[in-house]
């Protein structure tokens, strides 16, 4: 291997407008009117971050009432109206307004032109727009949430949301319909970036695992988002002037809103969880200091689950009076779509074999990502069996699950790529110990909060219960103890990383040894990422070579 | 209060006990799983950890045999486990043909159970230990579940449709019965009990209902109130087809297909009588929508499954009799209702 190999990155012959010495995004220009006019990818990242970890942390505020609420059976703390409306408040909010946007607005918006080499995203001001419908959209359904609040889970089954709920239903849907455009236009603008603004060099089979994660995520985004919109229109107009369609009073057919709602919301588990694969490719090779084992395999995997996350919807309706056949199709369908997923967890393992194992705090919640989906996925298994989701189909079990997927795999990814990129995002580095606590905190929380639910749904405790016999108290009373740690842990990052932008020390372009375009270049990085265009020469995981070959 | 901590539901059932076979199969497979993959992260993460800052690592790029096989070889462990969860899911579609009956209606928050001898009950169900009872459920308004743990008996019951399931009960006592599907403000309230009992108890608790004659003779009675005779007459002038020994049959509608006179068709009649009319009459029949509530629905089918030839009632039985009195069943025996239901099912069901 020569040495020009081992750095991917050539200057080019092209140097960009020179910059003062020290400028960089975000110091560029000071003001509200910067931040909210800028066109800037990694500003608009940050923009998104605040608005995400804002709605997160209501979101989080729903769960502690429930958590707490469920201590006793009897449901002692708020009235059964005020908990149907929590849990709903807690779902849509988490789904719609952090779990769906959270990687690819804040993660994705800043890494995607920095890793493949571009001064920004295809559709700047596209990008701008998005961030501004996805707040409309939250601060209306936030509005609905807080001003009587909706009652009909994150779900919004027909004919009890077309008819029967009298809360803000209409105001719910359109504040999540009008953000499902944010969506389709953050998608848009990844994959009209991957296909036409990658630095030369940077082929297809090149690009680091993240950016074909966020391509196959984009995807999704864009072909699912539209059919929500319509499940959505027509719950409304059904609602709004009875127009038949879901409710069979008037002719309608109620499971046939199901077909459309997990038509989207299947694939959209994958939205959350495919981005945070791709970090946990980004991570595991950088801390293992390894290229990635498979790397065609895992970026093919990323693929398949994009397609086959479309053709198992209706698996979520096992028990809503489906044709055996049908069931059957589905049933093996959902087995199909599992093979992807292990075939990640098997590679990253592979990864770490004979590597150089650095067990900063990326890496920490990395491992703990692959142990917590591992478990989420194995589960998974348990529910695609027609005969055990028979029984655990609507309990605590499948609560349990989708929270290891969506918490344990998508929040922990999550978590993991934030503490990755900060020192590039900020150009500082936060507090070590403070931060492997937050993971250790994190990880045991989310074990004593939702192993217990497995055993509680297993027992046949249904799920939205504001109630429950009085024989589930101890293993309700476990997991709310669990989810006071998870809080703590959740809170703790807060502090540390806020701190750490004004005593956290200075990171350097590059504090992790890692391979990336997106490190080759000062952090904070400047406006136009790059001072001279990159080239590239070499796949994205070119760890094992000398340490005085790597360009700092 | 903290006295016990179950961690394993009740087996009361003979699909329970299949049920839980298969998932401790799932338990034994994917238990190693978890083991051996944590076993490898973390023996990888001691064994390679970082021990000096310029550690070189081997360009290991991947492995294709490796690859190929840990995708091929779950393929065949998911197999298996598709194949025996569908067995069980298909077995608990098609009921025994010696199943006894129970009809449910479920509504916003309650659980109305009806014995084809006429029995009802509220948010209880007691059936007799080690009979199959088949369940034909229906909503008055939202997607409810029924939901029994100790059997692992769980289907939505959907309004406007009806849905089957059965259980054989192993073992008597209390079980809870659980609406799984959020259903609204007193959803965790829609709970009841089922009572398996043993034969001889069963027998006297259902001599001890209050029922006023089989669901076949309230659903007689209904067929007086709502003047379905004045058409469905079985005379020779008659303006509505004959009703005696219809259920089960295939019947040729005017637009040419044909149908099975099955739950879901008789319903459908009683309620959109213009969505398939019988070749051969007139589209005359009006709607009974919002005059027969969903229990009520049961009774009249109950009545028409049970119509054999020459029991329709003749047309100038008008005098009605008041409902909760006494009555003699066309050619039935008064007391049927004291012995354990024999109704027996005809035909295939609608939905599986």
């Amino acid at each position: 291997m020569s040495s020009a190999i081992t750095t991917g990155f050539v200057p080019q012959a092209k140097p960009r407008p020179p910059r003062a010495p020290g400028e960089n995004y975000l110091n560029v220009a000071i003001g509200v009117k910067s931040w909210l006019f800028t066109t800037d990818h990694k500003r608009i990242a940050i923009l998104y971050l605040v608005t995400v970890t804002i709605l997160f942390f209501l979101g989080g505020a729903a769960a502690t009432v429930i958590r707490l609420n469920l201590m006793t059976p009897t449901g002692d703390l708020v009235p059964a109206d005020t908990y149907n409306k929590l849990f709903s408040a807690h779902g849509i909010i988490m789904v719609w307004f952090f779990l769906v946007p959270v990687i690819p607005t804040v993660l994705g918006n800043f890494l995607v032109p920095m890793m493949i080499g571009a001064r920004d995203l295809a559709f700047p001001k596209i990008n701008l727009l998005s961030w501004y419908i996805f707040t409309i959209g939250a601060v209306i359904t936030l509005w609905a949430l807080i001003a009587g609040g909706v009652d009909t889970g994150w779900t919004f089954y027909t004919p009890f949301s077309s008819k029967y709920a009298r809360t803000n239903v209409m105001p719910t849907m359109i504040g999540i319909f009008i953000s499902g455009f944010s969506s389709i236009l953050t998608g848009l603008n990844f994959i009209a970036t991957m296909h036409t603004m990658r630095a030369p060099g940077l082929t297809w089979w090149r690009m680091p695992l993240f950016l074909w994660a966020h391509y196959a995520a984009s995807v999704i985004l864009v072909l699912a988002t539209p059919v929500l919109a319509m499940a959505l229109i027509l719950v409304g107009v059904e609602r709004a002037w009875g127009i038949g369609i879901f409710d069979p009073e008037l002719g309608g057919d109620p499971v046939l809103f199901q077909h459309l709602f997990w038509f989207y919301s299947h694939p959209v588990v994958y939205i959350m969880v495919l981005p945070s694969m791709g970090i946990i490719s980004e991570v595991v090779t950088c801390f293992s200091r390894k290229p990635i084992f498979g790397y065609v395999f895992i970026m093919w995997s990323s693929v398949g689950i994009a397609v086959l996350g479309f053709l198992v919807w209706a698996h979520h309706m096992f028990v809503a009076g489906q044709s055996v056949y049908s069931a059957m199709i589905f049933s093996a369908l959902s087995y199909l779509v599992a093979v992807p997923s292990a075939i990640k967890v098997f590679n990253w393992t592979a990864t770490l074999y004979k590597g150089s194992i650095s067990f900063e705090t990326p890496l920490l919640f990395a491992l703990g990502f692959i142990a917590l989906f591992t478990m989420g996925g194995l589960t998974g298994l348990f529910l695609a069996a027609l005969g055990v989701d028979m029984h655990v189909h609507d309990t605590y079990f499948i609560i349990a699950h989708f929270h290891f997927i969506m918490v344990g795999g998508s929040v922990m990814g999550y978590m993991g790529g934030l503490h990755y990129w900060w020192p590039k995002m900020t150009g500082r580095m936060y507090s070590d110990f403070l931060s492997k606590l937050a993971a250790l905190i994190i990880f045991v929380g989310f074990i004593l909060t939702f192993l217990p639910q497995f055993v509680l749904g297993y027992l046949g405790m249904p799920r939205r219960y504001h109630v429950y016999p009085p024989e589930f108290q101890v293993l309700n009373v476990m997991s709310s103890a669990g989810a006071s740690i998870l809080a703590v842990g959740y809170v703790l990052p807060l502090f540390y990383l806020f701190w750490s932008l004004y005593a956290g020390k200075p990171a350097g372009p590059n504090p992790w040894g890692a391979t990336g375009l997106e490190w080759q270049t000062p952090s904070p990085p400047p406006t136009h990422n790059f001072d001279e265009s990159p080239i590239v020469t070499t796949g994205p995981y070119e760890y094992s070579v000398e340490e005085s070959e790597i360009v700092h | 209060m903290f006295a016990e901590i179950p961690l394993f539901p009740e087996q009361a059932s003979t699909t329970a006990q299949r049920v839980d076979a298969l998932f401790f199969f799932l338990c034994t497979v994917c238990g190693s799983m978890a083991i051996l993959i944590a076993g490898l992260v973390l023996f990888f993460a001691f064994k390679y950890r970082r021990r000096a800052e310029d550690e070189r690592t081997p360009r290991i790029m991947g492995n294709n045999r490796l690859e190929w096989f840990w995708t091929i070889a779950p393929l065949f462990v998911f197999l298996i486990m598709f194949l025996w969860g569908a067995d069980i899911y298909t077995s608990v579609a098609l009921p025994p043909p010696d199943a006894a009956d129970v009809f449910v209606v479920g509504k916003q928050w309650m659980w109305k159970i009806q014995h084809p001898g006429g029995q009802r009950e509220i948010n209880e169900l007691h059936i007799p230990v080690d009979r199959p009872v088949k369940l034909t459920l229906t909503s008055e308004d939202v997607i409810h579940d029924f939901f029994v743990p100790a059997f692992r008996t769980k289907i939505d019951v959907i309004p406007g449709r009806y849905v089957q399931t059965w259980f054989q009960p192993t073992k008597t006592g209390r079980y809870h019965l659980f609406c799984s599907q959020y259903c609204g403000t007193s959803h965790a309230n829609m709970v009841g009990t089922v009572f398996v009992m043993e034969r001889d108890e069963y027998r006297q608790w259902l001599g001890g209902q209050a029922a006023t004659g089989s669901l076949a003779d309230q659903g007689r009675q209904l067929f007086l109130k709502f003047q379905c005779i004045t058409c469905h007459s079985a005379n020779a002038e008659a303006r509505a087809p004959i009703l005696e020994g219809l259920f089960g049959r295939t019947v040729s509608l005017r637009n040419g297909r044909t149908v099975v006179a099955d739950d879901a068709y008789l319903r459908e009649s009683i309620l959109y009588p213009e969505a398939k009319v019988v070749q051969g009459w007139e589209p005359i029949m009006p709607t009974f929508k919002g005059q027969a509530n969903e229990e009520e629905l049961i009774r009249l089918l109950a009545f028409i499954k049970s119509l054999k030839p020459g029991q329709t009632p003749v047309r100038n039985e008008e005098a009605l009799p008041p409902l909760d009195a006494p009555k003699m069943p066309p050619g039935g025996n008064p007391k049927q209702h004291e012995a354990v239901p024999t109704y027996q099912p005809q035909g295939k069901s609608n939905e599986p």
